[in-house]
């Protein structure tokens, strides 16, 4: 199978006026058309990773790789232009909280065939037809109906959905997915789940899936990256999660409470200076 | 049977809710009026000027004092005297200005159009210099683009008026002759020309006399461009920091992450999200600019209700001075309300549901 990204010694820094600060220190992987987690805490890197490849950081970020490379294409060496034409089109990314990443004045139904007619030149009343279509593809009951309301007028779980359906419409192959279902009810949040992986699935895409929730990552994914300040420590198949062996993954899997067991004292993560080195 | 009936119940709702609103709307519009009508006439009772001796003069009898202060009302008690006031402006009656003899309405009906173009003027370059300024310091951040148009900014703010609008008179008018000076328009053509709706700029483009029009224009340019240099520098300054708010939003990341054009996140979602608080903000300085031109239209001799305003008060013509600020305080409510429906229509999120 040919790798539809290779990720190799990626770094992204940010001046400031005590020097460079390295969010991301050297991160490499591959991706397939699979199901990559990448976990670890707040500040680990794992958001600047996913928008590094998007291509998303901020001005003054300096990303450098030894490869960053989409199908053949090299990223870091590509135009804005070239770059912009992948975002969306064949590279997506669903961001965290519907409240916010939907344009507030804006109806659901045009941000959707906005990036529908960004990318393909459409007539509007085919661009409405495949919006609706793709508001069915998410489960959404009423399209007709959803087309037209406003962000704040949907619950956030159909926010989330119409969010997939705007990233998606466009039949990327690669998805990037920063803490997709963090902002979400528990209940919600496995049904947001269920839909994307069932787009992932049968439209063969490869979906990078950030998040901090082991758990979710383990049972979703088919392989998952552990990052700790900026680095990974550890990879790892989804199915052998139990057989972790970097201290701070298996602390990361102690924190997770069972059932039953009793926890005193309760267990805090293990931060070691030499893991980031 | 049971879609009709919730049809028909929504229906239902919807309109009592617009008449709920329009209810409202009209209690708000009646209260603030109020309370415009009993500022103006606190300030007509407390003024140091007494109507019955303006009229009569300080050497009239005794006797004349009285009767004439019973006939204008003065002797009953205030509050009757509040209900007086307020039925004879409904009933458009401001009194007589002392000063030019003719009814205050007459008068104002005269200077409002004048200010109103000159404000209008002022606020159409304002905003269209301004909102562009404003999103393209926002958008470069930082740079020396963004550190000149705030100067720009700071220079509007802090200049007095009437010192840059008589540096440019010299400059304009003295040296250049590029301007016209004074008023609104040439002698030649004040008595030959018909105006239609008083703002003399349109009715000329209407009348298709192009030579009028472009007297006219020769006349508004100046002013008008120093009142939108600063209502500029406000409008500017604002656009600013409300798009650095907006383009600090998730929305504009995933905007980006859609592919759209920098130009197309910039324009269609940014300073649509930036333009709703905007909207607030060019109507309160359309509305400063409707009242307070007052150097202005003097530095100019623009016949407007500022320079109307400060004549009768120097020669203590009451009538006139409170017709004035009523007049602006109509206007003042007027495009407060304006702007809320405008903020209506442009936020979905302060529409009822």
């Amino acid at each position: 199978m040919s790798a539809l990204l290779t990720v190799d010694n990626l770094k992204v820094q940010y001046p400031t006026r005590s020097g460079l600060i390295e969010a991301v220190r050297g991160v490499s992987f591959t991706l397939g058309r699979e199901r990559l987690g990448i976990v670890g805490e707040s500040g680990s890197g794992k958001s600047q990773t996913g928008r590094a490849i998007m291509g998303l950081t901020t001005p003054q970020a300096i990303v450098t790789a030894d490869r960053l490379d989409f199908q053949g294409m090299d990223l870091l060496k590509a135009s804005p232009r070239e770059r912009r034409a992948l975002r969306g089109k064949r590279i997506a990314m669903v961001l965290q909280d519907p409240k916010y990443s939907l344009n507030p004045v804006m109806t659901i139904g045009r941000q959707i065939v906005e990036t529908l007619r960004t990318h393909e030149s459409v007539s509007k009343a085919e661009a409405r037809r495949r919006a609706l279509a793709m508001l069915e593809a998410v489960q959404i009951r009423d399209p007709e109906r959803v087309f037209g309301l406003y962000p704040h007028e949907v619950s956030g779980g159909m926010g989330q959905r119409a969010m997939i359906a705007m990233m998606l419409i466009c039949d990327p192959e690669m998805l990037i997915a920063d803490e997709p279902t963090s902002a979400l009810d528990v209940t919600v949040q496995l049904e947001v789940l269920g839909i994307l992986d069932r787009l992932v699935a049968t439209r063969g895409m490869g979906l990078i899936f950030v998040s901090h929730d082991l758990r979710l990552v383990s049972s979703f994914c088919d392989r998952v990256l552990v990052m700790y300040a900026g680095k990974v420590v550890e990879e790892l198949r989804a199915s052998e999660l139990s057989q972790a062996r970097h201290p701070y993954t298996r602390g990361l899997l102690d924190c997770v409470p069972k059932i039953g067991e009793s926890r005193h004292p309760l267990p805090v993560l293990d931060r070691k200076p030499e893991w980031a080195a | 049977m049971t879609v009709t009936a919730s049809t028909a119940g929504r229906r239902r709702a919807r309109s009592t809710k617009i008449l709920f609103d329009v209810g409202r709307f009209l209690v708000v519009l009646i209260t603030t009026y109020l309370g415009l009508l009993a500022v103006t006439f606190f300030i007509g009772r407390v003024i140091p000027i007494d109507p019955v001796l303006a009229i009569l003069g300080d050497r009239a009898p005794a006797s004349a004092i009285a009767r004439v202060r019973a006939e204008m009302g003065l002797d009953l008690p205030i509050w009757q005297q509040f209900l007086i006031y307020i039925r004879q402006i409904l009933s458009g009656d401001f009194g007589t200005s002392v000063l030019t003899t003719n009814p205050v309405l007459t008068d104002i009906a005269r200077v409002f159009p004048a200010t109103l173009e000159l404000a209008t003027f002022g606020t159409l370059i304002g905003t269209i210099v301004g909102i562009p300024l404003g999103v393209l310091a926002a958008v470069k951040r930082d740079t020396l683009i963004d550190q000149a148009v705030r100067l720009i900014g700071l220079i509007g703010y802090s200049i007095p008026i009437f010192w840059l609008a008589l540096l440019c008179l010299l400059l304009f008018y003295g040296k250049l002759d590029w301007v016209a000076f004074p008023g609104r328009i040439d002698i030649a053509y004040e008595y030959t020309f018909t105006p239609i709706t008083q703002l003399f700029l349109l009715d000329a483009i209407l009348q298709r006399e192009w030579d009028v029009a472009w007297d006219v224009f020769r006349h508004i340019v100046l002013p008008g461009c120093l009142l939108g240099y600063v209502s500029l520098a406000y409008i500017s300054r604002m656009t600013r920091s409300f798009m650095l708010t907006e383009l600090g939003q998730e929305y504009v990341v995933a905007a980006r992450a859609k592919g759209l054009s920098e130009r197309r996140i910039i324009w269609a979602h940014v300073l649509r999200n930036a333009a709703v608080p905007l909207v607030t903000v060019i109507a309160l300085s359309y509305a400063g600019l409707l009242e307070g031109s007052v150097l202005t239209e003097t530095v100019f001799s623009w016949p407007g209700v500022g320079l109307y305003i400060t004549n009768s008060l120097q020669s203590a013509d009451m009538n006139a001075v409170l017709g004035g600020t009523l007049v602006i305080g109509s206007a003042f409510i007027a495009l407060n309300l304006l702007s809320d429906l405008l903020y209506r229509t442009l936020d979905p999120r302060t529409r009822a549901r």
